[in-house]
């Protein structure tokens, strides 16, 4: 006798499937239309990842997302002001700002029309109307995220978001600051994608913050391709401020050429389930990476931060540091993996990560993995997790600075390590000051 | 009234016993050192002062300024002027040096009810006496005794002393590790603290620090308890005799 086993499907994957039906129904054919058929395929065949899937062990989404919210609808007045204050971590941040209410490009609420030299910016929901072929080649082709389930919903669903172009050696002076707010007091999914394009020789400071309302569990699975050209420079500080009720999926699918520059940074305070997945590609030699982030987390609020450097070219350097401050329930989770492809010589990658637990209820889940198929190669990796360290608040207390004061000094001396890594002061400052905002509301 | 009094303690670190009947009152204006060979319970008594978790007070009391010290958390010790200089300075990533010393200085002020100091005053301040500690001023902008040598951590204890100006400073083999330069650099900074207003307790096992801070009593303490008490000839006979006479009359 044999039995075939077929998973019983959960609301979300009906509700995803539903969705997906009622979707396709009104979009036209093409080639887009295609690509998101094959995302859609894949994600079904797989089903929601759960525990006994390896890189999602510690973040079993079957089990952490209850249903598949419907699909926000375009933002209302109401939703739009709202979003008038968001951002506000970098209003002393001289930055271009582009705003997506709901998932959705608000011309208004943006500077589109005063855009530094060299930078273009559309909205990713025109170009696929449009069916623009450089955007199909660009969106996500043979990138490093390519397999993943998150990122491959994503795909299926994806509706607007910045399609980001700057030109050859164009060295742009503001940073450019995606604003993503959900601004609906109905709970709802919104499935942003956007795409930046570095050409050769060009300098971008690229802010991403994302924020909600509290007690709303909205759905939000945001991706963004980047695609850094040689001898480029990028800075991407993404900050994370949803709200505490809301479920957010994140994919950064990198490539970085020969002799580029790439700094990134994540923040991450909001959201009730998060997972912040990384994949970078060097394909050109001489790339240096540099991820860096810092989560603080309380409650029950699960933060997973996977990444995946992938060294195919040889003689390039990625450092990573991550750092999370894990209080009450919380639950901080890393993985890291570094492969170093065959032939990938002269590679230096070096990643650590330190939690730091504050409660006896709060944990910390750590799973670096090295991959090396080169034998010239420099790579290391480390993981620490414990309390804060008594004798150091002994040595603050007798100097006469009460335990909550001496507490605070230590915690942000903690984060300030990683928020070291952003380049730019004012951002570094802004950073500082959420940190110390979050450690002032601690119990 | 001496300024701290303290009668019969006995302290247990881990459930063994290290003070066990100690009596000892400084005044201020003096200069006490406390010597003894290692074990005696002469860090113990430090840390004891400075409100250090894991000491158990079985037994005795501590008097400062007429009222009872053990009560007090530690910074609520520091804001009514002891200060510690540890044997072993902490390191602490992250947190500069300049941050460090002006949330201690302002904590202890708001403590008191004073207020704050004013940017430049606390500057100026600081600036004085690193100045007359040799100091570097760039190395007060990196984090706290992260990458300082030995001797720079020392005179960075003596720093925190000088700005947070205490009545009762307790200094727990500041001598150790510090070659001859160093030492001197140290000893000159605590001998410029001397005060009529303030009393200095030196907790060292050798003679050569007495040499450059000289005190104007001399106890021994041995197996939990000060066994013999005198001027500086004291330390001087010590250090040619040794403490094995001591360790065998505590016996």
């Amino acid at each position: 006798m044999t039995a075939e086993i077929t998973p019983i499907k959960t609301d979300a994957e009906i509700g995803l499937a539903e969705a997906f039906r009622a979707l396709r129904g009104r979009l036209a054919e093409g080639a887009i239309a295609a690509r998101r058929e094959a995302a859609f395929r894949h994600f079904e065949a797989q089903g929601l990842p759960n525990r006994r899937v390896e890189d999602w062990k510690y973040t079993d989404l079957r089990a952490l997302m209850h249903d598949a919210k419907p699909l926000a609808d375009a933002p209302d007045a109401v939703a739009k002001a709202r979003a008038k204050s968001a951002g506000g971590v970098f209003a002393a941040v001289d930055a271009q700002r582009i705003v997506f209410v709901d998932g959705v490009l608000v011309p208004e609420l943006s500077d589109l029309t005063a855009l530094d030299p060299g930078l273009k910016i559309s909205s990713l929901a025109d170009a696929l109307g449009r069916g623009t072929p450089d955007i199909g080649a660009w969106l996500g082709n043979a990138g490093p995220a390519e397999g993943d389930v998150a990122y491959a919903i994503n795909t299926a669903f994806m509706g607007d978001g910045a399609v980001v172009e700057v030109e050859a050696g164009a060295r742009i002076a503001r940073p450019l600051h995606l604003i993503f707010v959900y601004g609906t007091q109905r709970a709802a999914a919104v499935f942003s994608r956007s795409l930046v394009v570095l050409a050769a020789g060009a300098c971008l400071t690229l802010i991403e913050s994302h924020e909600g309302p509290d007690g709303l569990d909205y759905q939000i699975n945001t991706a963004l391709d980047l695609v850094v050209g040689e001898r480029s420079r990028l800075d991407r500080i993404k900050v994370n401020a949803e709200g505490n009720a809301a479920l957010h999926l994140s994919t950064l699918n990198a490539t970085i050429a020969a002799d580029a520059n790439v700094s990134d940074f994540t923040f991450l305070t909001g959201g009730q389930v998060v997972r912040s997945q990384l994949f970078v590609r060097c394909c050109g030699t001489g790339a240096t990476l540099s991820l860096n982030g810092a989560s603080l987390l309380k409650d029950r609020q699960h933060g997973d931060t996977t990444l995946l450097v992938d060294h195919s070219a040889g003689g390039c350097q990625s450092r990573e540091l991550f750092k999370s401050v894990l209080d009450g329930a919380s639950r901080g989770v890393f993985q890291g993996k570094i492969i170093v492809r065959p032939g990938a010589q002269k590679t230096d990658a070096r990643m650590m990560t330190r939690a730091l637990l504050l409660s006896e209820q709060a944990e910390a889940d750590n799973k670096p993995e090295l991959e090396i198929f080169a034998d010239d190669v420099q790579c290391g990796h480390g993981a620490t997790s414990g309390a804060l360290d008594d004798n150091l608040k002994f040595y603050l207390m007798a100097r006469g600075i009460p335990e909550r004061d001496a507490e605070t000094l230590l915690i942000q001396s903690f984060v300030g390590e990683a928020i070291e890594a952003v380049a730019h002061e004012d951002m570094r400052d802004a950073l500082t000051a959420a940190a110390l905002h979050w450690l002032a509301g601690r119990p | 009234m001496a300024l701290l009094e303290i009668k019969d303690l006995h302290v247990k670190v881990d459930d063994r016993d290290i003070l066990k009947g100690l009596d000892l009152a400084v005044s201020s204006g003096e200069v006490h050192a406390i010597m003894g060979p290692n074990g005696s319970g002469k860090s113990t008594l430090a840390h004891v002062l400075s409100g250090k978790p894991g000491y158990e007070v079985v037994g005795g009391e501590v008097m400062y300024e007429g009222a009872d010290l053990l009560e007090l958390a530690p910074d609520e010790r520091a804001a009514r002027g002891i200060f510690l200089a540890f044997q072993y300075p902490l390191e602490i990533p992250g947190v500069a040096t300049m941050t460090f010393l002006r949330t201690a200085i302002n904590a202890q002020r708001k403590t008191r009810g004073e207020p704050e100091l004013s940017t430049p005053e606390f500057m100026k301040r600081v600036r004085e006496h690193a100045t007359k500690l040799s100091i570097d001023m760039d190395l007060l902008r990196r984090p706290v005794n992260v990458g300082f040598s030995g001797g720079e951590k020392k005179r960075n204890e003596i720093l925190q002393m000088a700005l947070l100006e205490p009545k009762l400073a307790v200094l727990d083999e500041t001598d150790s590790g510090l070659d001859i330069d160093a030492l001197k650099v140290v000893a000159d900074g605590v001998n410029r603290l001397r005060s009529p207003n303030r009393a200095i307790i030196v907790i060292t096992h050798y003679q050569r620090l007495l040499e450059h801070i000289v005190p104007d009593v001399v106890h021994v303490l041995s197996r939990g308890r000060i066994v013999r008490t005198g001027g500086r000839e004291l330390a001087l006979e010590l250090e040619a005799k040794g403490y094995a006479q001591y360790q065998d009359e505590a016996a």
